[in-house]
């Protein structure tokens, strides 16, 4: 019996998440998004996107990515994801790594979404 | 200042650009749909807001009504039939022309975005700015947004500025030609098929019998 490596860890955790909160945004739909934003701010190709993992650098990492590109980054994640984005919501941790943006968009989909997204 | 592609033809377009960091963003996007159009026979305008780009204006002191009196003076002087503006740059066409507007946004969020970035620079430097505080501070005193000096006045002004919807205009979404929005793009980018689409929506607009 062979071991292998764990083809898709962050897809296997995806569904697992999703599964447990069927009235909430899947996990998998905010990351979907995030990554379209993310290819559409950064200019990058979907296959380079989808190859972002929790531990992909992003604020600091990428150059192209100044204060002015994670300001329109927010404004685009406030409006595909239907968030606000507060001061206090910023801290480097967040902006850091792709699993740290994504952590965060997902826990603001899930607080503001929770009352009134029963019926979608 | 404007760069203009005048044939002295029947269909003129006064093209209205977006404002501030999009503006650089969306420059080439702009200039290439009006090359397409001057190849498809339609003379285009594309006027500075004094202030901007090679104004020799300071920035600073201009508001929304005189950039908005400004757009009317390229009306006036360039005599277009139709006009097309981009994002914040809908914001200030002249309501009697016919024409389309493109991705059209708000002032407040055009605000928003330059807000969080001063933010965000300033957290990288260590110090910590609300934006809360600073609209304050903006409304009263005028403030620089990541090299943009918005005096109170234009601010104000933003703050409350939505484009004219009354019809004569049409909306041109993203959805609409396809792509990511330029403006969206971390360094200022182009896209030729954008290009061929924006042309295209307008030129069947303006040239149909």
């Amino acid at each position: 019996m062979s071991i292998e490596p764990a083809k898709e860890p962050i897809v296997a955790c995806e569904k697992t998440e999703a599964s447990q909160s069927p009235l909430l945004p899947g996990r998998g739909t905010v990351d979907v998004h995030l990554r379209e934003i993310l290819r559409d701010v950064l200019a990058l190709d979907p296959e380079q996107v989808d190859r972002f993992d929790a531990d992909t650098g992003l604020f600091g990492h990428l150059p192209e990515l100044d204060s002015m590109a994670v300001a329109s980054l927010f404004t685009e994640m406030e409006d595909r994801l239907d968030i606000i984005i507060e001061d206090d919501d910023v801290d480097g941790e967040m902006l850091e790594t792709y699993g740290g943006l994504l952590t965060f968009a997902e826990g603001k989909t899930v607080t503001e979404n929770t009352p009134k997204d029963g019926s979608s | 200042m404007a760069l203009t592609f005048d044939g002295n033809r029947e269909d003129r377009l006064l093209v209205l650009p977006a404002l501030f960091d999009e503006a650089n963003k969306m420059r080439r996007l702009t200039v290439e749909v009006m090359h397409r159009l001057d190849l498809s026979g339609v003379d285009t305008f594309l006027p500075d807001f004094t202030g901007c780009n090679e104004s020799l204006q300071p920035l600073a002191q201009q508001t929304l009504a005189n950039w908005r009196a400004g757009a009317e003076a390229a009306a006036a002087h360039f005599n277009p039939t139709h006009v097309f503006s981009i994002r914040a740059g809908c914001l200030l066409a002249p309501p009697h022309l016919p024409g389309w507007r493109y991705a059209a946004t708000t002032g407040a969020k055009a605000l928003r975005s330059l807000l969080r970035a001063r933010t965000i620079a300033a957290r990288e430097a260590g110090k910590t700015e609300k934006t809360d505080d600073l609209a304050i501070l903006a409304r009263k005193d005028g403030i620089e947004l990541v090299g943009w000096p918005i005096g109170a006045a234009l601010f104000a002004g933003l703050e409350q500025a939505v484009a004219n919807s009354d019809g004569q205009q049409a909306a041109i979404e993203q959805s609409d030609i396809g792509g990511a929005g330029l403006w969206l793009r971390a360094e200022a980018g182009e896209d030729p098929e954008q290009a061929d689409m924006l042309a295209a929506i307008i030129a069947m607009g303006m040239l149909e019998p």
